[in-house]
């Protein structure tokens, strides 16, 4: 291994932790702007992130060892997973973990140790919280295997930098079952980072709420750790959807000027997803709970018609 | 030595311990500590000899093979191991070993109320007929076998005859294994019809001769009877009652190792016995796997009772291995060898798996039913507490039967989705539509099951205690943690180690007819650091090791930066009111909302009814009881007709049961005149 790889392996692994507060940054500012607010800093999760460290904690008399590791585990999920995805190079060696079924039944661990930590306090909210994400999870996952199957099946590959280089070699006039797997992606993608039509990021309305009913018993480091998690998770759909479906740019090499150009198209594609994320959360209304089976039976039948249009 | 170990004598004798405990356990009869340690010792020493001689036999070159004549026509007692039985055979006697061992611990809460004597019996007698029936060479023998287990079987479900569920779900057992024999003997003898012969060899070499129509009737009967035992959707309802039923260690056998008798008896048929499938086999399978996989989880989903949640997840489970033989099926049909060759692989390895982690979730449960007294999940909560080990062990089962890696259900999974990927990428029109329904089914199955298992484990173990008996619950003996801890073990390592483990199961298809050769083992290429197959490659141990080390990294860094702060504990926050177990979320309301989602399927049912101080007006309500449950859409589509069919066919056939024995006697005179003039037209 030569030192240019070493280094970009290490932009790899550390890229999505770094960059994803920003992420979040990024919306909240957009959907404040939208709302006519000057809103927070654009580096407002970075200080959260610090002041939760930086917290006494309380933790729960009814809650078990569980309770206390889930975040560590939750967040050490999206770090395998983040280094597994391709995020400026198509050309590292990330075979193993960089398959896309380990990388959507990563996201499933990480949301099966939430929804435990959610009942594990005995909290009225968390058990809601955990049996709504359960809900939510289970019939997300057909959409979301079946989108990321049509990528799969054009470059008859399932490791998913192979499918973003493949998709790169797409001509235009074929890219029809590209657009409708990423449409059924995109809906797979809000469900599963809790955003609307879902799941409101914002509220704290017991009625409303899923993700933060989930982790509202934590506090402090633990707290933290969880907020990273989810932003990472964010970070992550936001970059598999960019370069995936949209692999423009992407290095297909390791020389540094193509990595660095890498870097550069995958913060302009993840700011787009980022304003556009705002931009819908902005215009529409979070849907009715038992309408959202609805919408993700959608993006599994969406996914359908494009696998059936590969040829 | 080895070459006495992998002999048929070895074998022989290994049987014999069997019948030795089970003879010596029904002497020692009611003597409840005797009856024990001998019936399970002498099982487990059993199963460890059947473990060691098909170990053996899997890495000799040729199987042994041997056959005694029996002084009755067409019945031999004829064994043949090759790889395929012997490596069921392994399976069976792994389980068996672990169960048994646990069983030494388990079955002492039955002591001075049931016989013990008779358990030791059929259980034994249960272990040693499994092994028969993988390994029977003969169609007449194996039916024996095949009666002998489910004889056993059925002794052992109604095992604890005082409680009136245990006779019920027996009968019903009963009833639906018979009928499921009646079909498979109705096989075999078509099967004689066209070979004459019962041996299984000369079946394969001779069946060619039969038309489509037969070979056809051959399998759609087979799929039947089989079908009934591995609890196939609609075949199934026997399973949910019968299995939570029998005694844990019992029902981790059948959950886990029983059912799989039918599996194996229907990849005999369809890829070994009856040479080169027809497509449309492949495809029924496929659509009888996705409807076993979805409808087995929902119903999992809407069960409270936790050792029938897990009877249903077996349903589930058996639909994924259906998935994955039913592509095996397709791809051999198309003579697609190498695609055949990976997706028996992921059945055969999902056989494997699931044995693991159902038998790890069944014994789990034991300690937890025979505490608490009860099976329903709405009087646990609670108990991490009281039982850490069980619950560490029973968390570990529910991460690898929702397929989280880095555990064993996420692998066969995997490579049970790669099989359907080359499906859907090398086939066309209809047969690329099954595949890509199969492949959406057990993505929804994946969620579902996670769903499932997070109440399964959340309500069994976490939160508060919901009843009173929870709080007096206490670890059980070590014989019972042991066997846990070991299946646990098994299911990481089965899961890490993925690559060797295919390595073996591709050796063992090897042995199957349709797929044989070495061009069969060269599509999954695999090894310890991982596994390369269809389209992709996966990595157990990259995948172990890296949340480990990245898990480990996290909590490092966080500690440095959080160290000086302190940790409090404090009660959990309920908007200020007084916190009661009643607050925590319930099992029902858990699954509630998945249940009014697949409100179709499940049809829900809900009777409220209140009763009131002052019945007239109806102001001051006294009592109010609300019952939930559901429908199953198969009963009125097919089991009420066929009821009804049976006791209209009952009623005509009372005419001639007089009850006079003179008139019995010439109907038997009448029959046999008949038989003998239509035997010498």
């Amino acid at each position: 291994m030569t030192i240019s790889s070493t280094l970009i392996w290490i932009l790899q692994l550390s890229l999505v932790p770094l960059l994803s507060p920003a992420a979040v940054g990024i919306t909240r500012k957009v959907k404040a702007l939208m709302q006519n607010r000057a809103g927070a800093p654009v580096w407002q999760p970075y200080r959260d992130l610090w002041k939760l460290l930086h917290k006494d904690e309380v933790i729960s008399e009814d809650a078990s060892w569980l309770f206390r590791l889930a975040p560590y585990l939750i967040f050490g999920t999206t770090l395998v997973i983040g280094a597994g995805i391709p995020l400026v190079t198509t050309a590292l060696p990330m075979g193993p973990t960089g398959d896309f079924l380990v990388f959507v039944y990563l996201i499933a661990l990480g949301t099966f140790l939430l929804a435990l930590a959610g009942i594990d306090a005995g909290n009225a909210f968390g058990g809601f919280g955990s049996s709504r994400e359960m809900m939510v999870a289970a019939f997300t996952e057909g959409g979301l295997i079946l989108s990321l199957l049509t990528p799969a099946l054009i470059g008859r590959t399932t490791s998913m930098a192979a499918m973003a280089q493949a998709i790169g070699t797409v001509e235009f006039s074929a890219y029809t079952p590209v657009l409708l797997a990423f449409v059924a992606f995109a809906i797979a993608m809000l469900a599963e980072t809790c955003r609307y039509p879902f799941d409101n990021p914002a509220t704290h309305l017991e009625l409303t709420m899923i993700h933060e009913a989930m982790i509202l018993e934590y506090s402090g480091k633990r707290l933290g750790l969880m907020e990273w998690a989810a932003a990472n998770k964010y970070l992550i759909f936001i970059s598999l959807g960019a370069n995936l479906f949209f692999p423009w740019g992407i290095a297909g090499s390791l020389t540094p000027l193509a990595v660095l150009a890498g870097l550069g198209w995958l913060i302009i594609k993840v700011l787009a997803f980022c304003v556009g994320v705002a931009m819908l959360e902005s215009t529409i209304a979070k849907l009715r709970i038992f309408r959202l089976p609805d919408l993700l039976l959608t993006s599994f039948v969406i996914s359908v018609i494009a696998l059936s249009l590969v040829r | 030595m080895i070459s006495w170990l992998n002999s048929p004598d070895f074998f022989a004798a290994g049987l014999g311990v069997f019948l030795a405990g089970a003879a010596g356990s029904l002497l020692l009869g009611k003597h409840d500590r005797a009856a024990n340690w001998w019936g399970n010792g002498l099982a487990v020493a059993g199963a460890a000899m059947g473990a060691v001689f098909s170990g053996l036999v899997l890495t000799q070159a040729s199987p042994p093979a041997v056959s005694i004549a029996t002084s009755l026509p067409l019945i031999s007692l004829s064994f043949r191991f090759d790889y395929l039985s012997a490596g069921f055979m392994l399976m069976i006697c792994l389980i068996a070993l672990v169960s048994s061992v646990y069983a030494t611990g388990y079955v002492r809460h039955y002591y001075g109320r049931y016989n013990l004597g008779a358990l030791g019996f059929f259980y034994n007698i249960f272990i040693a007929s499994m092994i028969l029936v993988v390994t029977a060479h003969n169609a007449l023998f194996f039916l024996i076998a095949w009666e002998l287990m489910s004889l056993a079987s059925y002794f052992l479900v109604i095992f604890e005859r005082r409680e009136a569920a245990s006779i019920i779900a027996g009968t019903r057992y009963f009833i639906m294994t018979h009928a499921g024999t009646a079909f498979i003997l109705f096989a075999f003898l078509l099967m004689y019809r066209v070979t004459g012969s019962f041996e299984f060899e000369t079946i394969r070499t001779g069946i060619g001769a039969a038309s489509p129509a037969v070979r056809n009737t051959i399998f759609i009967a087979a799929l039947i009877g089989f079908g009934v035992k591995a609890g196939i959707v609609p075949l199934h309802i026997w399973l949910p009652r019968a299995h939570p039923a029998a005694p844990s260690h019992v029902s981790a056998l059948m959950s886990g190792v029983m059912i799989k008798t039918g599996i194996y008896m229907l990849i005999r048929i369809s890829l070994d016995i009856l040479p080169r499938p027809q497509l449309w086999w492949g495809l029924l399978i496929l659509a009888l796997g996705a409807a076993s996989a979805l409808l087995g989880v929902l119903y999992a989903l809407a069960e409270q009772d936790l050792k029938r949640l897990l009877a249903f997840s077996s349903i589930e489970n058996i639909g994924i291995i259906l998935l994955g033989l039913g592509s095996a099926i397709v791809f051999a049909s198309l003579d697609m060898r190498t695609a055949a060759a990976l997706s028996l692989v992921a059945a055969l390895y999902h056989i494997v798996n699931h044995a693991v982690f159902k038998s790890l979730l069944f014994l789990a449960a034991g300690p937890v039913i025979s505490q608490t007294h009860t099976r329903n999940l709405e009087k646990y909560g609670g108990l991490i507490r009281f039982m850490p080990l069980t619950a560490l062990f029973f968390l570990c089962g529910s991460l690898a039967i929702a397929a989280l890696p880095p555990f064993n259900g996420f692998f066969s999974e995997w490579l049970t989705f790669q099989g359907l990927f080359s499906g859907i990428g090398a086939t066309d029109s209809l047969t690329r539509f099954f595949f890509i329904g199969a492949a959406g089914s057990l993505a929804f199955t994946g969620g579902l099951a996670a769903a499932c298992f997070v109440k399964a484990f959340g309500m069994t173990f976490l939160a508060r205690p919901r009843s009173e008996v929870v709080r007096r619950a206490v670890e059980p003996a070590p014989a019972l943690w042991l066997s846990m801890g070991v299946l646990a073990a098994a299911a990481l390592l089965l899961g890490i180690f993925s690559g060797s483990v295919i390595q073996l199961l591709t050796k063992i298809t090897g042995a199957v007819h349709d797929i044989g050769g070495a061009g069969a083992a060269a599509g999954t290429p695999s090894g310890l650091a991982g596994v390369k197959a269809g389209y992709g490659e996966v990595s157990g141990p990259a995948i172990f090791i890296g949340i480990a080390l990245a898990s480990l990294v996290t909590a490092a860094v966080v500690w440095l930066v959080a160290r000086r702060r302190q940790v409090h504990t404090g009660p959990t926050w309920d908007c200020g009111s007084a916190l009661t177990p009643r607050m925590e979320i319930t099992g029902t309301a858990f699954s509630r909302s998945i249940i009014t989602v697949a409100r179709r399927v499940l049809r829900p049912s809900s009777e409220s009814d209140i009763r009131y101080h002052d019945a007239k007006t109806g102001y001051f309500p006294r009592l109010g009881t609300v019952t939930l449950g559901r429908y199953d859409i198969y009963m009125p589509l097919i089991y009420k007709p066929l009821r009804v069919l049976v006791t209209l066919m009952a009623d005509y056939v009372k005419k001639i049961q007089s009850g006079n024995i003179n008139a019995y006697i010439f109907y038997i005179f009448f029959v046999l005149i008949g038989l003998l003039l239509f035997i010498d037209y």
